[in-house]
This record gives C-alpha cells, sequence and structure tokens, in this order.
C-alpha cells in the first residue's frame, strides 16, 4: 500500500507487496526456464513472460470486481463450467493421452483449471447461504459433497488424477473451515484409507505404476522411476549453494525429464542448491500467509471461506508439486505454477490472486468507511 | 431462535478462527518439511547425488592397452600386434537398432548366431561401451560399412589389434594364445577392461602366465554425454601404456628349425643352454596354430584338434609323461660311482640277468662290458647288476639332484613332473591304494626295472634335457625361460672323474660304435655326445618288440644329448612318440638342431631336402590341412542337420 499524493488513488491500492512477491516468483521462474532452454528466451521464458504479464493484469482486472458480483455469478459459473466439463468428457479430443481440452476453435480451454478457483467459491457461498445452526445436519454435507464431488469425478475420468485432488483438497478445506464436525472428515479419511487397495485396482495402467515407483522409484530405474530418480540426483547434487546458473548438467543434458515443466524445481535446486530452493517455498509461504490474513480479515462469512479456499488451491500446487519433486509423493501431473511453464496455471493462479485482491481491496475500503 | 442464531454465529466464528490456525499450521508444517527434505537431497545426501549426477554425465570410455611383444633372446619378434579392422556399436547413439543391425549383417555377412549375440549383448548393454559387432573385418567389408555411416548412426568402425605368432604353430604349445575374456574371468577380477570389445587376455601358455607383465595399462577417453547419448564434449583423455615386451630365453629361429624338423613326427625337442639354464628351445609338434586361436577358432577346427591321436593341444615337452628308457643310464652311472663301483669294473653280459627265478633281457650280448662300454652299447646286463648291487633307493637321489621328476620354477601354465620311484614313494602309493601294486616293500626287479628307465619312473622331456645340461656342465643348471642369462650356474657336487667316466660312454655313443653312430656332428672340432633310449609303450608280448605294427604301440623313441662334446654349451633332449627307437627317430632331429646352431646353411638345407618329402614347408602343411578342415566344415553345414 504505497500512499503518495504523485501516484494515483487506483495504482496506490493495489497490493504492491503481493504484486512484488509474486513478480519475483516469476522472475526467478523466467531465469530458470531461460537456463532449461539452453540458455535461451526461446522456446519457453519468452511466451511464459507474456503470459505472466498478461494474467497479472487479468488478477488487477479481477481486483476490481465486487464481492456481491462473484456472489450473484458463482453458481452459473459453476455450472458452465460442470457442463464444460462434461462436453470434455463427452466430446473432447484425445490430446496427451488424456481428454483435458475443449476446443473451441480460438483457443483450447482447460475448463478443470477454472473449476479450482470455482469450488472454493461456490463452496464458500453454499455455506454462507446455509443457515447457520445447521451446519451439524445432514443437509450441511450432501449438496457440498455433491459439488465437489460431481467436477472431481468427472476431472479423475478425464483422467486428470492431480486436478481431481486439487479439486477435492480446496472443496473439503472449505468444508472443513465453514465447521462441518469433525466426524466427517475422519471417517471417510479412515473409509478411504481402508479403500485404497480397492481403488487402486481401477485405476489406470499409467496411474498404478506412478503409485508403484512412488513406493519403490529403484524398482524401475529406467523405466516410470526415472523421472523421481533423476529428479532427486538433480536436487541432491545441487548441494547447498548450487551448481551454478547456467550450469545443471541434470537439466542440460536431458538427464532430467519434463525440467521445464513438472520437475522445473529441480532443475532450479539443481543450479540454486538449497538456498534457492528454500528461497521458493518461503515465497510461497509468504503468498500463502497473505491469503490466509485475508481470509482471517474478511468481514464477511463469504469472503472468509472464499479466501481460505482459494488459499487452499495455491497451496496444494505447491505442496503437490514439491512433495512429488522431491519424491515424497507419486507422481502427478501438477506443476509449480509461476516456475514450471505452462500458461493455464498461471492463469488459474492468477485467477486465485485476483481474488483474493478484490476481497483485500474491499476490506480495506470497509476499514476505511468504517 | 434469534438468541440462539447469534450464538451460532459467534461460535462459527471462533470456529473458522480455529481451524483456520489448524490449516495455517498444516501449511506451515509441510512447508518445513519441504524445506528439511531439500536439505536432506542437497546437503545431508549431496556427495551420493553428486556422484550419480557425475556418472549420469560423464563416460568413460576404455581404451584397450597394445599388448607387450613377446621376443627371443636374439630380440626376433615371436609374438607381436597386427592392426586389423573392427566395427563396433554405440548402443546409446542407435537411432533404429533392429534396423541398424540388420543393415550390418548384410553388409558385414554375419551369421544369424552372431546376429544374435550382438541383439543379446545390445539389450543388456548401458550407455557409452560399445558393443563389438565383428574384428578382423576384410578391408572391402569395412570400407562398405564406412560409405554408409551416415544412415547408421551408433556404428563406430575403428582399427584394433590381432596378436600375431609370426612362427604359427612352432611356438604354439610354449606362447600358447589369447582371446576374449570369458564370463568366469571376468566375475574373478571384475575389471570393466575385461568385456572392452577387442581386448583379450592370455588363454594358454606363456600368454597366460605373463599377463601381468603383458597386458598394459588401459586408457580412457572421458566424454560428456547428455542423456540421449549425445557427444557434449571429450574431457581430458587418459592415454594407455602398452604392455612392456618380455623377453625369452628362446632362440625363435632354433626354435621354429626344430619344430619344423620335428615334421610329421609327434614328438618333443628340448634344448638348454648347460652352462647357465637358459631354454633355448621348447619345441612340441605337432601344434595347433595359435593364430587361429587369435582370430578366434571355429568349431571344426576345434574338433579336429582335440580329437587328433597325435594330441596337438599337449605340450608334450612339460606335460607329456614319459618312461625315459636307457637315457637314464648316464645318471644311473653317476649313481654307481659316488656309491663306490669302479667305472673300470666288468660285467658279462650273456645276453641278460638273471634274478631268481626271473631272467632279464639285454637288447644284445655284450660280454664283457665296463661302464664306457655299457653305456656305449646300452648294455642292460651292466646296469641290472650293478643297480641291484647299490639299490634304487641310493639311485633316486642322483635322479633328483639332476632334475629327474622335479617341478621346475618356470612361467608354464602347467608342469606334469612324473615320478622318480624308490621304497618309502612305493610304500606310500600302496596306502593310498592297495590295488597299484601286488606288494608295498620296493624290490629287486623294481630297482632292475627302474634302473634301465622303465618300471614306475617316468619323466617328462624337459627334465631329461635338464639332466643331460646338468651332466655335460656338471653345473646346477636350473631351467629358465624369461631373459637371457650371461653367468654359468654353480658346480653340482659331482667329482669330475665321475663325469668323465660317463661322459666318455656318451661320446663313445655317437662317435665310436655306440648306438647313434648315424647321427655324428662331422663339423671340425664340434662333437655330439649323448644316449639313445627306447622305452616300450606296452608290455613286451609274444616276442612282438613294438617295432612294427599299429602306430600307437610302438616303442618311444628318446635321446639326450649335449655338444660340443670338449667343451659343452647346449644339452637337450629329443623325444619322438611311437618313433620305434631312439636312434633311429630321436638322435638325428638332436642332430640337426644342433646343426643349426653351429652351421646354419647346412641344417637348412637338410631340411629343405627333408620337407620337401614330407610335401612342403610346416606352414605350407599347416595351411592344407586348415583348407581341408574349411571344406569338411562346409560340407557338414551343408548337409541337412539332424534333429536335436
Amino acid at each position: 500500500m504505497i500512499s503518495s499524493a504523485i501516484i494515483p488513488q487506483p495504482l496506490a491500492r493495489l497490493p504492491w507487496r503481493l504484486i512484488f512477491l509474486v513478480s519475483g516468483i516469476g522472475l526467478f521462474g523466467l531465469m530458470n526456464l531461460y537456463s532449461a532452454a539452453g540458455g535461451s528466451i526461446q522456446p519457453w521464458a519468452m511466451r511464459q513472460g507474456a503470459a505472466f504479464l498478461m494474467f497479472l493484469g487479468l488478477a488487477i482486472v479481477l481486483s476490481k470486481v465486487r464481492e456481491t458480483t462473484i456472489k450473484s455469478v458463482i453458481f452459473p459459473i459453476y455450472v458452465a463450467i460442470v457442463l464444460m466439463l462434461i462436453a470434455v468428457d463427452m466430446l473432447g479430443f484425445v490430446g496427451k493421452g488424456a481428454q483435458r481440452w475443449l476446443d473451441l476453435g480460438i483457443i483450447r480451454l482447460q475448463p478443470s483449471e477454472f473449476m479450482k478457483p470455482a469450488i472454493a467459491l461456490v463452496l464458500a457461498r453454499f455455506y454462507e447461504l446455509l443457515p447457520a445452526g445447521d451446519i451439524k445436519r445432514w443437509r450441511a454435507i450432501w449438496p457440498a459433497a455433491a459439488l465437489i464431488g460431481v467436477p472431481a469425478v468427472l476431472v479423475i475420468v478425464q483422467p486428470d488424477l492431480g486436478t481431481g485432488l486439487m479439486v477435492t483438497f480446496a472443496g473439503v478445506t472449505v468444508m472443513f473451515l465453514a465447521g462441518v464436525p469433525l466426524r466427517w472428515f475422519l471417517v471417510p479419511a479412515g473409509a478411504i484409507a481402508a479403500a485404497i487397495p480397492i481403488i487402486y485396482q481401477f485405476l489406470h495402467g499409467y496411474q498404478k505404476k506412478r503409485i508403484d515407483t512412488f513406493l519403490d522409484p529403484e524398482s524401475d530405474p529406467l523405466g516410470s522411476g526415472y523421472h523421481i530418480t533423476q529428479s532427486k540426483i538433480a536436487i541432491g547434487s545441487g548441494g547447498f549453494s548450487g551448481k551454478g546458473y547456467l550450469k545443471g548438467s541434470q537439466s542440460h543434458l536431458q538427464y532430467l525429464p519434463e525440467g521445464h515443466t513438472d520437475f522445473a524445481f529441480a532443475t532450479l535446486a539443481e543450479e540454486w542448491g538449497m538456498l534457492g530452493g528454500t528461497l521458493v517455498i518461503l515465497a510461497y509461504l509468504m503468498v500463502l500467509r497473505w491469503g490466509m490474513k485475508v481470509a482471517a480479515n474478511a468481514p464477511t462469512r463469504f469472503g472468509q471461506l472464499s479466501c481460505a479456499g482459494l488459499s487452499a488451491v495455491l497451496f496444494s500446487y505447491f505442496a503437490i508439486n514439491l512433495l512429488m519433486v522431491m519424491g515424497l509423493a507419486p507422481v502427478v501431473g501438477i506443476p509449480l505454477p509461476l516456475i514450471s511453464y505452462g500458461g493455464s496455471a498461471v492463469m488459474t493462479v492468477m485467477i486465485c490472486l485476483g481474488l483474493l485482491m478484490s476481497f483485500e481491496r474491499q476490506q480495506r475500503t470497509r476499514n476505511r468507511l468504517a | 431462535m434469534n438468541f440462539q442464531g447469534r450464538i451460532t454465529n459467534v461460535h462459527q466464528s471462533l470456529s473458522f478462527s480455529r481451524r483456520m490456525a489448524i490449516v495455517g499450521g498444516a501449511q506451515a508444517a509441510v512447508a518445513a518439511a519441504l524445506v528439511g527434505r531439500l536439505g536432506w537431497l542437497a546437503v545431508a545426501e549431496n556427495e551420493k547425488y553428486n556422484l550419480l549426477s557425475e556418472d549420469n554425465r560423464v563416460q568413460l570410455i576404455i581404451v584397450p592397452p597394445r599388448r607387450g611383444w613377446i621376443i627371443d633372446r636374439l630380440g626376433k619378434p615371436i609374438a607381436i600386434n597386427r592392426s586389423d579392422f573392427r566395427v563396433d556399436l554405440i548402443p546409446d547413439q542407435m537411432e533404429d537398432p533392429r534396423r541398424t543391425v540388420a543393415t550390418l549383417a548384410q553388409l558385414l555377412a554375419l551369421s544369424p548366431d552372431e546376429v544374435d549375440r550382438i541383439r543379446r549383448e545390445l539389450a543388456a548393454a548401458r550407455g557409452f561401451q560399445p558393443v563389438q559387432v565383428a574384428e578382423n573385418v576384410p578391408y572391402e567389408r569395412y570400407a562398405a560399412v564406412t560409405v554408409r555411416l551416415p544412415e547408421l548412426p551408433g556404428v563406430q568402425p575403428a582399427r584394433g589389434f590381432t596378436r600375431y605368432y609370426p612362427a604359427g604353430s612352432a611356438v604354439g604349445h610354449l606362447i600358447g594364445y589369447v582371446g576374449a575374456a570369458s564370463a568366469k574371468e571376468y566375475e574373478k577380477e571384475k575389471n570393466p577392461l575385461l568385456i572392452t570389445p577387442g581386448f583379450k587376455i592370455g588363454k594358454e601358455g606363456l600368454e597366460k602366465t605373463l599377463e601381468t607383465n603383458l597386458r598394459g595399462i588401459p586408457g580412457g577417453q572421458r566424454v560428456e554425454v547428455s542423456a540421449r547419448g549425445k557427444l557434449i564434449r571429450e574431457l581430458t583423455p587418459k592415454p594407455d601404456r602398452s604392455g612392456a615386451p618380455v623377453q625369452l630365453s628362446i632362440d625363435a629361429g632354433l626354435q621354429e628349425y626344430a619344430a619344423r624338423r620335428l615334421g610329421e613326427e609327434s614328438g618333443s625337442c628340448v634344448i638348454l643352454d648347460c652352462q647357465t639354464g637358459d631354454i633355448v628351445c621348447m619345441a612340441s609338434m605337432p601344434a595347433y596354430d595359435p593364430n587361429s586361436f587369435s582370430d578366434g577358432i571355429g568349431r571344426t577346427e576345434w574338433k579336429t584338434l582335440s580329437e587328433d591321436p597325435r594330441k596337438p593341444l599337449l605340450n608334450k615337452t612339460v606335460n607329456a609323461l614319459y618312461p625315459p628308457g636307457s637315457t637314464i643310464k648316464p645318471m644311473v652311472a653317476l649313481a654307481l660311482q659316488a656309491h663306490g663301483v669302479d667305472p673300470k669294473e666288468r660285467v658279462h653280459c650273456p645276453g641278460g640277468y638273471r634274478l631268481g627265478n626271473r631272467f632279464f633281457r639285454c637288447l644284445g650280448r655284450h660280454g664283457s662290458v665296463d661302464m664306457h662300454r655299457a653305456i656305449a652299447k646300452s648294455c642292460n646286463t651292466y646296469f641290472y647288476a650293478m643297480g641291484n648291487r647299490v639299490g634304487y633307493d641310493r639311485i633316486a637321489p642322483m635322479a633328483r639332484m639332476l632334475g629327474l621328476g622335479q617341478k621346475f620354477d618356470l612361467p608354464l601354465v602347467s608342469q606334469s613332473y612324473g615320478t622318480v620311484p624308490d621304497s618309502e614313494w612305493k610304500r606310500r602309493r600302496y596306502a593310498d591304494n592297495q590295488k597299484l601294486f601286488m606288494r608295498p616293500d620296493w624290490t629287486a626287479s623294481d630297482t632292475l626295472n627302474a634302473s634301465i628307465g622303465q618300471g614306475y619312473l617316468i619323466l617328462n622331456p624337459l627334465q631329461l634335457a635338464v639332466m643331460s645340461a646338468r651332466i655335460a656342465s656338471g653345473r646346477n643348471a636350473q631351467p629358465t625361460l624369461l631373459g637371457v642369462h650371461q653367468d654359468p650356474a654353480s658346480m653340482l657336487n659331482i667329482p669330475q672323474e665321475h663325469l668323465d667316466a660317463v661322459r666318455g660312454g656318451m661320446w663313445e655313443v655317437v662317435n665310436g660304435d655306440g648306438t647313434a653312430g648315424a647321427s655324428r656332428i662331422t663339423l671340425p672340432g664340434i662333437e655330439m655326445a649323448g644316449k639313445t633310449g627306447t622305452a616300450q609303450v606296452r608290455r613286451i608280448a609274444g616276442g612282438q618288440r613294438g617295432q612294427g605294427g599299429d602306430w600307437r604301440y610302438r616303442d618311444h623313441g628318446l635321446f639326450v644329448f649335449f655338444a660340443p662334446f670338449d667343451k659343452p654349451r647346449y644339452a637337450g633332449a629329443v623325444v619322438i612318440e611311437h618313433g620305434m627307437g631312439g636312434a633311429r627317430a630321436a638322435a638325428p632331429v638332436a642332430k640337426d638342431a644342433l646343426m643349426y646352431l653351429f652351421d646354419r646353411p647346412a641344417a637348412e638345407k637338410r631340411l629343405a631336402e627333408l620337407e620337401t618329402g614330407w610335401g612342403g614347408t610346416l606352414a605350407e602343411r599347416t595351411a592344407r590341412r586348415a583348407a581341408a578342415m574349411d571344406a569338411a566344415a562346409a560340407s557338414a553345414t551343408a548337409a541337412p542337420r539332424p534333429a536335436a
């Protein structure tokens, strides 16, 4: 919040600290992509930079949207996204072995991306509408479960387990914060733990293999364990301060697969070491703290739950990707937003951040009015 | 309702704050865990992952060292390296292995077995270690591969080295041969050099025993490669160091001459410098051609070699044992003198010797003989009588002192050292296995048999050569194969007059009216002395004396010798298997071999005459035999194979 007479009010009111932080992460990501391309802004850094600027602009635009507007459009938007998901499942063409895209002619839409922020908002809206006394009742559970379950299932059958998990995680976080009794989390968690062996049977071949190799990456070091093994080698060989910028042999000699997308963090950690990796993790943690603070300070229940849910989306990106890259979780295709190459993750993150900025802006104006 | 609702709203906001704290805490905990994990990987386990990363990045291509030469005492090469063309595959650089291998199979005319092997090795291969496609590729085929290189990524044509032995089969048993290391040898040594394509190790003979000297130190080409096998850059290479040359005491010319002179016979010829013990010739024939092993021997050739009754795979100088026959009589004569027998004492030979109710035959009726005559005429009766007087337990120590039954310190893969029997030996063997002998104690007839080099006495030709060298020089000559020695060996504790008596008899054998008069050396001032021997292969049955009939049952012919008589320099032994007699088969070979040393042109003229009679030189005959073998192999493969 820079207050100066010279700077116009609308600009000065932007949360500059957050924007600097996010731009810092983005810039680090661009440098990393420059290195991953062997010291070239083509083909990744340039396009990623353009996407970053474009979606940062979108975030700033979104920050002007009023809470009431969001409230009024969230249900129709949610329904539209679900319809698009159904369309993807039914008409979507096969690309990358999965039906994730809806080709609208001019642009290819990945509706599951929009579902990530939407699920947080729609549940926040649902719990806002729910009378406070009903929170311990059945009617507090089933509509929310359906709101999460329908899109989650539609995404998982695409099949995109990673996004499905993120949608579920964000939705469940909102339910938890809304005050749904603990037994509703503990009992299903126990049931799922018990059911894992059965679910395992229904997974796709490649999904099964990912889990197998997560449990024992050395079982197939040249096959599907290769990703995890090479990623660990990249991070581990980086040491405390890294091999130096543009000097990561794992990524430059292509031993590290997907070194610019899902495993971009490994590329970064190889060249910048534990120091660089920790810096990125701390930066993310600061973004999350900012989001959680916005949630805590929100005056309305919708604001509280929305902001916490959007923060949960950001957190799940960050946590799932890093756990995977460091060999603590199975390989699910979740990128690290702003570091990994890929416009859709940037878009989703910027939508989340834009919405958070909008809530934050309205808190401030309200405070000032009060 | 309103009241309760308000309470619930307050309650709800309390619950929200509490749960926010939980979620925020969980997020911080996950972040902390991630930082911890990052530290664990990058700092605690850094060394391990650094190593793995280097392993990924840097590949070492082993450059096999050139094998050291083997040269003779004059510096003439016995085993050298010839450059050849070879083709390897770099698995990581191949784009379409199946098609590439198929193209190569066609270009190089590879057999289906070979193609199978290449496919197998490719499947097992990792990284930048080459897989051998073919070696010893003819230039035309090699050129055909090189022109098509652009469409064959991963194919690496190269210059390699094959071991070459100019003397061929003449040095076969002595030098041995080289070959690719077997899985077992690799297991033992665990040296990646052993599985480098084109690298050969000694498999037999001196090539095997001198392996550490000859091998050299491999070089390495360190290269940085990408995951796809693309060569990024070459790092500092480590040059290879060729193996050191090894000089043998062998005279390559003499070795080859002796081998050729043995001709079609199955036998061996060992010649030593009797003053120093240097082995100058150690020929065993027939022999395999080590060159065909270093190229990789064919199955038919191997089969022919292993089934030949003349045993071309056996080194007859040290691994074949023979009853020495009369060749040990000079040694017995020394033992007799050492135990008080006067060489002038005469024994009457009526054609044999009666022991109890048995009559031990002599080869003739020699009448009254002294030691000198007994050696010259090879009179068994004299040695029966005198041997029986002294007892074999007193003769055996002299046999051992002269090298008989001994294992020498030589770089040989194995030595069969035979037996010098005595009463203690017989008792021991009887205790081990009672079926061997009728009685455990040493009998007089055992002595009689052993005294004329039959019975339990069996020896190898090298021991006979050492014996004659020690008699010739009176020195304790230790046979050596490595290096050239100048200093004479120390003297044996044998009185000069004893030696003179025995040498006189040996002079008579060749230069008097002895058994080997036909093999006299006619050069002025150079006389050969020797002793013939004829060893029975089986018991004399029904008067048949092993002088004819089936080759397998004919007597062995042996001859020990030294020359010049007055100033002994060379001594040796020749054994011709089933040659029917020492004088007839062995002595002429010994004479010609010595002639090579004293008058080479005459010796070579003589050999040329002989070889014309045999149907060509050794090389020509070997080539002819190989062609016949190839033809047989071709017809065998052309014929329909019986179902397995």
